[in-house]
């Protein structure tokens, strides 16, 4: 079956960007997909019109390196493109597109993942309440339109992000009532051999806090939100001391804020990958739950490669060498000449920034003790105002899988398809059953891989086009 | 520990659990080990459709018992009962719809044939263009996603033993009864009912019978919630689609169309080449539903051997071992043969008789 391009990328962050330039500079046809219009993913996403003049920081420099790179590039970019089916058809792969609200398809050789990841709140009292963003999310409203999450915000969460975040909220001009994060000081102190790696974004993170500490913005070392009041808009945030495996102790403390950026590191998004035929493993250092992947990109399916942080939460950096090696791997698959110096150099890249990365992400990984911090009625699944107190139940009933909790109770049968609530419910199974982390997959994956209007889907349609079927046996 | 069952039941969808409930009231020592989850096989991504208008004639008394056995499950099931409507847009699916629907008449479903006017007045969404109907006010549909969550709770109230997740991965005959390895404690057994849908072949395989099963990879869709669109099951002459709009408001569309996959290969996948023209005739009989979103589709293995009738009786040549599986429709009548299948193997009467799997499968079944 011919194809109508060699190789499909979908996602054009750091890692798909970099795979597609570098399979296309190998010579092949490439087509780069992605939801936004503008290459750049979540992290170096771009800037919308109406601030195009605000001052630059070095996530927008990057994003706009890349922008120019793929412009300059012989990559067809498709954005404002959702891919919600990927099918092996033959020896192609066949990708069904939404565009506008109408359904495109195409067919590839290749195909490169680099879907990203998504993030994880670990839903705790309150944590609907209008106010509180993911901190992940947040940084998209400040990177898209220079909104603030509002005027006097709490920052809590894991790992080096929410440094990131107060930090820019105060460049923006925001107001920071105090940074709250599980992390001791001392966690961050044996992490640094490792972030050593990568020296440059080691500094970076390191100006993040002395900012903060300079400011005399209160952090928190080795706390945790753990619950939110308000009921139209945050009111106060509580807080409290949490132990090694963040289980709250001590007394609850309040402070007055009118928001709320939490996160609990990020997950990689797999859903793709699933359909495309990946089995996944839990990979807890990888930041959960990821299909088996070498470093240049290459999977247990034929011409099916993953980059980026859809393969491990390792960050921007090491998503970048991986999109590379990735696209050098499909091409070198359709005859492009592969140097081996380059190679090798990216190869060491990689591994040094996946070191930095996986020190980042054992410092986001949430930890048991964050289990005891829901009440009985904290919203778990969104979709479906699900409680903590129903999926418990459901679980002592025997429902020990996140398919059986998914089919009694439709957590994560909501429009989210179980992005906000499946990491949550598959801890609250490991703990309320007494199974080890890791042990409880997420569910069977299911297309579209997002909601798609019906009419999109059906379109072209001719009555008389129905096959005349022999009838059921009567 | 050395424990023996009096029967191990491979195979925890409706057909097995049914079967278990029945033997345990009599005090049998039951187990009953699942590959996966309880009732999320076939039992548990079928599309819920209870409707006499696509059961086959000489099954009916068989479905009429079984729509008793949902009705009496109830809302712990999603049990509903708002009646279906069957259409024709042709003349050609009017004459179809016309001999089936008399014939299944005849033996006994209350189905009549409804004015364009009386269908417009009850279903005033459906397309223009309906030139015939069929109206049974028996038919409904139950959830089937809580298939096993039902079954869990009975199988527990009961005090079966249930193994979840743990296939049998060798059967062997001993001079007790049967030896199933699995990947937890083995299990010893005086008797053994394989009731595991689309994977009898394989099980009954290990034992040297081969059954002539062959499997279907049925595909179904749904939607987000969605505002009251209609109330009834509404059917297509064809047989090409079913649909149902659930109290939650989410709209589940079926019909039989194929997707791929095997049962040895794992789960099956949809490919969008049926359900595009699966969703585009929805939309065709329903044109509001274009502005649904679709959340989610998938696919489940419905098993059948050449006459399509079920297999429910001794496995031919294997003392003390039962199948119980593959049929039309075995969702309606699962809870009922389950529950016959349970008085067989007692060595009862059966209330209706069951489905000899040694039979010819090439004859006209008697």
């Amino acid at each position: 079956m011919t194809a109508d391009c060699d190789i499909a990328v979908l996602g054009a962050g750091p890692a798909g960007a970099n795979a597609a330039i570098q399979a296309a500079t190998g010579g092949c046809s490439v087509v780069l997909l992605d939801e936004a219009a503008q290459p750049g993913g979540q992290v170096w996403r771009a800037k919308s019109t109406s601030i195009l003049s605000a001052p630059a920081n070095s996530e927008s420099k990057a994003g706009d390196a890349l922008r120019r790179a793929v412009n300059q590039s012989d990559i067809t970019h498709h954005g404002s493109t959702r891919v919600w089916q990927i099918e092996r058809v033959d020896d192609v792969w066949r990708l069904y597109l939404l565009q506008g609200n109408q359904t495109e398809k195409m067919t590839a050789r290749a195909l490169i993942l680099a879907t990203g990841a998504r993030e994880f709140v670990h839903p705790i009292p309150g944590w609907t309440t209008p106010g509180v963003h993911g901190l992940a999310g947040a940084t998209a409203l400040f990177k898209d339109a220079l909104i603030l999450p509002g005027k006097n915000t709490v920052v809590a969460g894991a790992g080096p992000l929410a440094f990131f975040v107060a930090s820019e909220i105060r460049r923006l001009g925001g107001q920071i009532a105090a940074v709250i994060t599980p992390n001791s000081r001392s966690e961050w102190l044996r992490a640094i051999p490792a972030m050593s790696a990568r020296p440059d974004l080691l500094a970076r993170g390191a100006t993040w806090v002395a900012d903060l500490m300079t400011s005399g913005i209160p952090i928190h070392w080795r706390h945790a939100v753990t619950a939110v009041s308000g009921t139209s808009q945050v009111d106060a945030v509580h807080f409290q001391r949490v132990s090694p495996d963040w289980s709250p102790v001590d007394k609850v403390r309040t402070l007055n804020a009118d928001s709320l950026c939490l996160g609990h590191g990020l997950i990689p998004d797999t859903q793709a990958a699933q359909l495309a035929g990946l089995e996944l493993t839990y990979r807890a250092e990888l930041g959960g739950w990821v299909a088996r992947v070498a470093p240049d990109g290459i999977t247990e399916v034929k011409n099916l490669f993953v980059c980026g942080d859809g393969a491990g939460i390792l960050g921007a950096a090491a998503a970048v060498v991986q999109g590379r090696l990735a696209g050098l791997a499909a091409a070198t698959g359709f005859g492009a000449q592969r140097s081996e110096n380059l190679y090798q150099q990216l190869l060491s890249q990689h591994a040094r920034a996946a070191r930095f990365g996986r020190a980042a992400t054992a410092l986001a990984l949430p930890r048991p003790g964050l289990n005891r911090v829901a009440t009985p009625n904290t919203i778990i699944c969104r979709c479906e105002s699900l409680t903590l107190a129903d999926i418990r139940d459901e679980i002592r009933t025997g429902a020990t899988s996140t398919n059986a909790v998914k089919a009694g109770l439709r957590a994560g049968m909501g429009p989210c398809g179980g992005r906000y609530c499946q990491t949550a419910v598959s801890r609250l199974i490991e703990h309320t059953a007494n199974l080890p982390e890791g042990s409880v997959a997420p569910p069977t994956p299911r297309p579209p891989l997002r909601p798609v209007p019906l009419s999109a889907m059906a379109d072209d349609f001719n009555y008389d086009d129905l096959p005349i079927s022999k009838p059921a046996p009567l | 520990m050395s424990t023996t069952h009096d029967i191990a039941i491979i195979g925890g969808g409706i057909m097995g659990c049914a079967t278990a409930l029945r033997l345990a009231e009599v005090g049998m020592r039951t187990i009953v080990l699942d590959q996966g989850d309880l009732g999320l096989g076939a039992s548990g991504v079928n599309a819920g459709t209870l409707s006499l208008q696509i059961k086959r004639v000489k099954l009916m008394p068989y479905a009429l018992a079984g729509h008793r056995e949902w009705e009496a499950m109830g809302v712990a099931v999603g049990f509903k009962k708002p009646g279906g409507y069957t259409l024709a847009f042709t003349a050609r699916e009017a004459a179809l719809l016309q001999e089936r629907q008399s014939l299944k008449a005849q033996a006994g479903a209350p189905i009549r044939f409804v004015s364009i006017d009386e269908l417009r007045k009850a279903e005033p969404n459906l397309a223009p263009g309906i030139v015939a109907a069929s109206y049974c006010p028996e038919d409904g549909y139950a959830n089937s996603s809580l298939t096993g969550r039902y079954y869990r709770l009975r199988m527990r109230a009961a005090d079966i033993d249930v193994r979840e997740r743990c296939p049998a991965t060798k059967i062997s005959q001993t001079s007790g009864g049967f030896r199933i390895e699995t990947p937890q404690a083995p299990v010893k057994c005086v008797r053994l009912l394989i009731a595991a849908g689309g994977w009898i072949k394989p099980l009954a395989g290990q034992l040297g019978v081969d059954l002539p099963i062959n499997v279907r990879v049925n595909t179904a869709s749904v939607t987000e919630r969605m505002k009251p669109l209609f109330s009834a099951v509404i059917g297509h002459a064809t047989g090409l689609l079913t649909m149902k709009q659930k109290t939650d408001g989410t709209v589940l569309i079926g019909g039989g169309w194929q997707g791929r996959g095997t049962p040895q290969s794992g789960r099956g996948t949809v490919t969008m080449e049926t359900v595009i023209p699966n969703l585009a005739l929805a939309q065709f009989a329903l044109p509001a539903l274009g502005s649904a979103r679709v959340t989610r589709c998938w696919t489940g293995f419905e098993a059948n051997v050449p006459d399509f009738y079920p297999l429910a009786g001794q496995l031919p040549g294997v003392a003390n071992a039962f199948v119980l599986g593959c049929v039309r429709g075995g969702f309606t009548i699962g809870p009922y043969i389950g529950r016959l299948m349970g008085d067989f193997i007692l060595g009862r009467e059966t209330e209706l008789s069951l489905f000899d799997p040694g039979r010819d499968f090439n004859e006209e079944l008697q």
